[in-house]
């Protein structure tokens, strides 16, 4: 028996596989392989035939950062002048759009932007909850950790406190890649890998679920994916807080980074090989944002179970150059016509 | 026992793995079923069975150029959206002397095939047409002229009141040296009558290719997926190309050909899918065991699925193109044209090796 096959007998038996055998298994197995693989173990974790998506909206309360990642191509630094800060009016009428239109969660993100205070956060929060029943999943960890040190508290309470005033969930971003060599290179003035586990560690600590990404295809060597999706599985193995994993790749255009886009085929791969690796985490979660309908498509039987949300508003991906609409009725297409059967999903993967 | 192939596949995918391996010819119930699975992975293995033991880790393209020297066209398929009549706005005719510049803007490019089709315009006499084909064959003698599908063909012989195979002989002398497969649509007559009754039926079609073999020419088969045709006639498709290639051994390509709506008459219609467009190059690279070579046509079905497609029986992505029109009009939303790096990094990241080729397969360099 060669390595690959005691590697395969190994996912087979439902054992862990380590990141020495997760390199070498995609390194050498073909696509499809690495599909049929992926796809047992999507059915191992869901036996049903089901593909879940969610219907939410991404509100960016503001575009101004002091982080000035170069990968981004959405933000404005603060000396610009010309971001914004959403008003109390733009975001209720997002709100109420997203409720009318069946949705169930908003998306709450925005930069590191030194002008806004603590107190900003919890009226910005307290204002939603009070005039709207909707889930809110908001602010990453570079934003929490960045609240946090304008604060002066740790990242303990400042937690505690936006979860208080109705933060209900955090979503993933922000990780790109857990190492640091690389954070060094694309994002110097965000935070660290440690950091980032460390806001995600004291959110699930707190009762609080999370989702993580990974965004690849920027400055990273192979084994920095394999580094990164270890980290995860780390701290899973710990809290068990992570919802969903959702790989994606970097989309340059309009960015300081000037690399060759990871095609398709080497999206799929890293999809598939994330189902495999990360053996704690219920939900891969398919990226029709950054690949598109088809692939996105295809992404379901190489390991996702999730298409992730309808995406009401989408404006950071965007202004990087990729620009996929997928309204919710074609979505449910894609994920019929490939022979499984679309349910809608809240927050924690809950059937509605 | 069968040498393992996916885990969980398709039971009835499986007895037809089985008949692959002996080399048992599919039927069409197995055609129907290749269609109807939904066990992608387990299809895509199976054709990539197939293709391995035909090219091994080779995949193909050709640095092409695309020239559509009419859009005037009297037949106004349902399906089209390119088509213009005489006089309309928009509506064009290339004269040779335009023909000409268009192949000198890019004669620094090391264009290896002209890829040349257009519509029935009335106001074209055959000179044109043997004045197009040695015009090209002028400014470009070492690239190969693949020009006119069997409905221009057909429209030809009407044209130069001489027989079918005078009307090829006088082309090929002219330089014609190899012909695309479109208009195929789909060979059925049900389908014909509904989406393109003036256009010829599939019983011409298959005596024009039939003809144009005999002549020495190869020639490649499409079939046009996606709009109102049922599985049985995607399959019925397939083997009436199957049983010509056993009598002609002259086509050369297949090509899958995936529906674009916008602007036509069907723009009702939504796109196809990634599983359809997968299935169609799997089911084709099974169901026609007699073509070397079978297509995965990135205008069509968008550069990254193209890219996928390698692995489910397809071994030739086409070629750089530049300006592709025809699709674009109706809506397509892949590039224009490749560069060859593009089209070799493509390859690679996909884990095959890139082939340039000539129109006839011949590895180019």
């Amino acid at each position: 028996m060669n390595d690959l096959d005691l590697i395969i007998e190994t996912l087979d038996n439902n054992q862990r596989i380590d990141i020495d055998q997760a390199l070498l298994l995609f390194q050498k197995a073909d696509l499809l392989t690495l599909a049929d693989l992926a796809s047992q173990k999507r059915f191992f974790h869901h036996p049903e035939r089901i593909i879940t998506y969610v219907v939410d909206r991404n509100i960016n309360y503001t575009n101004i950062c002091m982080s000035g990642c170069r990968f981004c191509a959405f933000f404005k630094s603060p000396e610009q002048g010309d971001g914004y800060v959403i008003s109390k009016q733009d975001l209720s009428a997002k709100i109420q759009e997203t409720i009318d239109l069946g949705g169930t969660q908003i998306l709450l993100q925005g930069g590191m932007n030194p002008g806004l205070d603590l107190d900003y956060y919890i009226d910005l929060l307290s204002f939603i909850k009070a005039n709207f029943d909707i889930h809110i999943h908001g602010f990453s960890p570079p934003e929490i950790g960045f609240i946090a040190q304008n604060a002066a508290l740790s990242v303990k309470q400042t937690i505690s406190i936006l979860r208080q005033a109705g933060l209900a969930s955090i979503p993933g971003g922000g990780a790109e890649i857990l190492c640091d060599d690389v954070r060094r290179q694309v994002s110097p003035n965000k935070c660290t890998s440690e950091q980032w586990l460390e806001v995600m560690r004291q959110a699930h600590l707190q009762g609080m679920r999370s989702s993580a990404t990974m965004m690849f295809g920027h400055l990273e060597k192979q084994i920095h994916l394999f580094e990164h999706m270890d980290k995860i599985r780390r701290l899973q193995d710990e809290t068990k807080g992570f919802t969903a994993f959702i790989p994606w790749t970097f989309q340059s255009a309009n960015t300081k980074i000037s690399v060759k886009p990871k095609t398709s085929v080497e999206y799929l791969k890293v999809l598939a090989i994330s189902r495999l690796f990360l053996d704690n985490i219920d939900n891969i979660q398919a990226s029709w944002v950054t690949q598109g309908d088809k692939i996105a498509q295809t992404a379901l039987f190489f390991g996702a179970n999730d298409m992730g949300s309808t995406m009401i508003e989408e404006n950071v991906v965007a202004s990087a150059g990729v620009n996929f609409m997928l309204p919710k009725e074609e979505l449910i297409r894609l994920i019929a016509t490939a022979g499984f059967e679309p349910r809608q999903r809240d927050c924690y993967y809950n059937l509605l | 026992m069968l040498p393992f192939i996916a885990k969980n596949i398709d039971k009835k995918l499986e007895s037809i793995y089985s008949k692959v391996l002996n080399g048992i010819r599919l039927s069409k119930e197995d055609g129907i079923c290749l269609y109807e699975t939904n066990d992608l992975i387990g299809l895509g293995k199976i054709a990539d069975h197939v293709r391995r033991a035909r090219h091994k880790n080779q995949a193909f393209y050709v640095y092409n150029q695309h020239l559509n020297y009419t859009n005037v066209c009297k037949n106004r398929c349902r399906f089209c959206a390119y088509a213009k009549d005489e006089g309309q706005a928009g509506a064009y005719a290339y004269t040779c002397e335009q023909i000409e510049q268009r192949l000198l803007d890019r004669i620094d490019e090391p264009v290896k095939e002209l890829h040349i089709v257009g519509g029935l315009n009335e106001s074209l006499d055959f000179q044109y047409f043997i004045d197009l084909l040695k015009t090209v064959k002028r400014i470009r003698p070492d690239a190969a002229i693949k020009a006119f599908t069997c409905v221009e063909i057909d429209y030809l012989s009407n044209l130069s009141g001489l027989s079918l195979d005078e009307t090829i002989q006088q082309l090929k002398n002219a330089g014609l040296e190899m012909m695309p497969g479109g208009g195929a649509e789909v060979l059925n007559s049900r389908v014909h009558e509904a989406l393109f009754p003036k256009k010829i039926g599939h019983e011409r079609w298959l005596e024009i290719v039939r003809a144009v073999h005999k002549a020495g020419i190869k020639t490649n088969a499409t079939m046009l997926y996606g709009h109102i045709e049922t599985i049985e006639e995607r399959v019925d498709h397939l083997m009436a190309l199957r049983e010509l290639q056993d009598e002609t051994k002259g086509f050369s390509a297949f090509i899958p050909l995936a529906f674009h709506s916008e602007n036509t008459q069907l723009s009702h219609l939504p796109p196809t899918t990634a599983m359809d467009d997968l299935k169609a190059v799997a089911a084709a690279r099974l169901m026609l065991d007699n073509f070397d070579h079978i297509k995965a046509y990135w205008v069509m079905i968008g550069e990254k699925l193209a890219q996928v497609a390698l692995s489910f029986g397809a071994d030739d992505l086409d070629g750089t193109i530049i300006e592709e029109k025809i699709t674009h009009t109706a809506g397509a939303k892949s590039a224009k044209g490749l560069t060859q790096d593009q089209m070799e990094e493509m390859i690679k990241a996909a884990g095959f090796e890139p082939v340039q080729r000539d129109s006839f397969y011949h590895p180019v360099n």
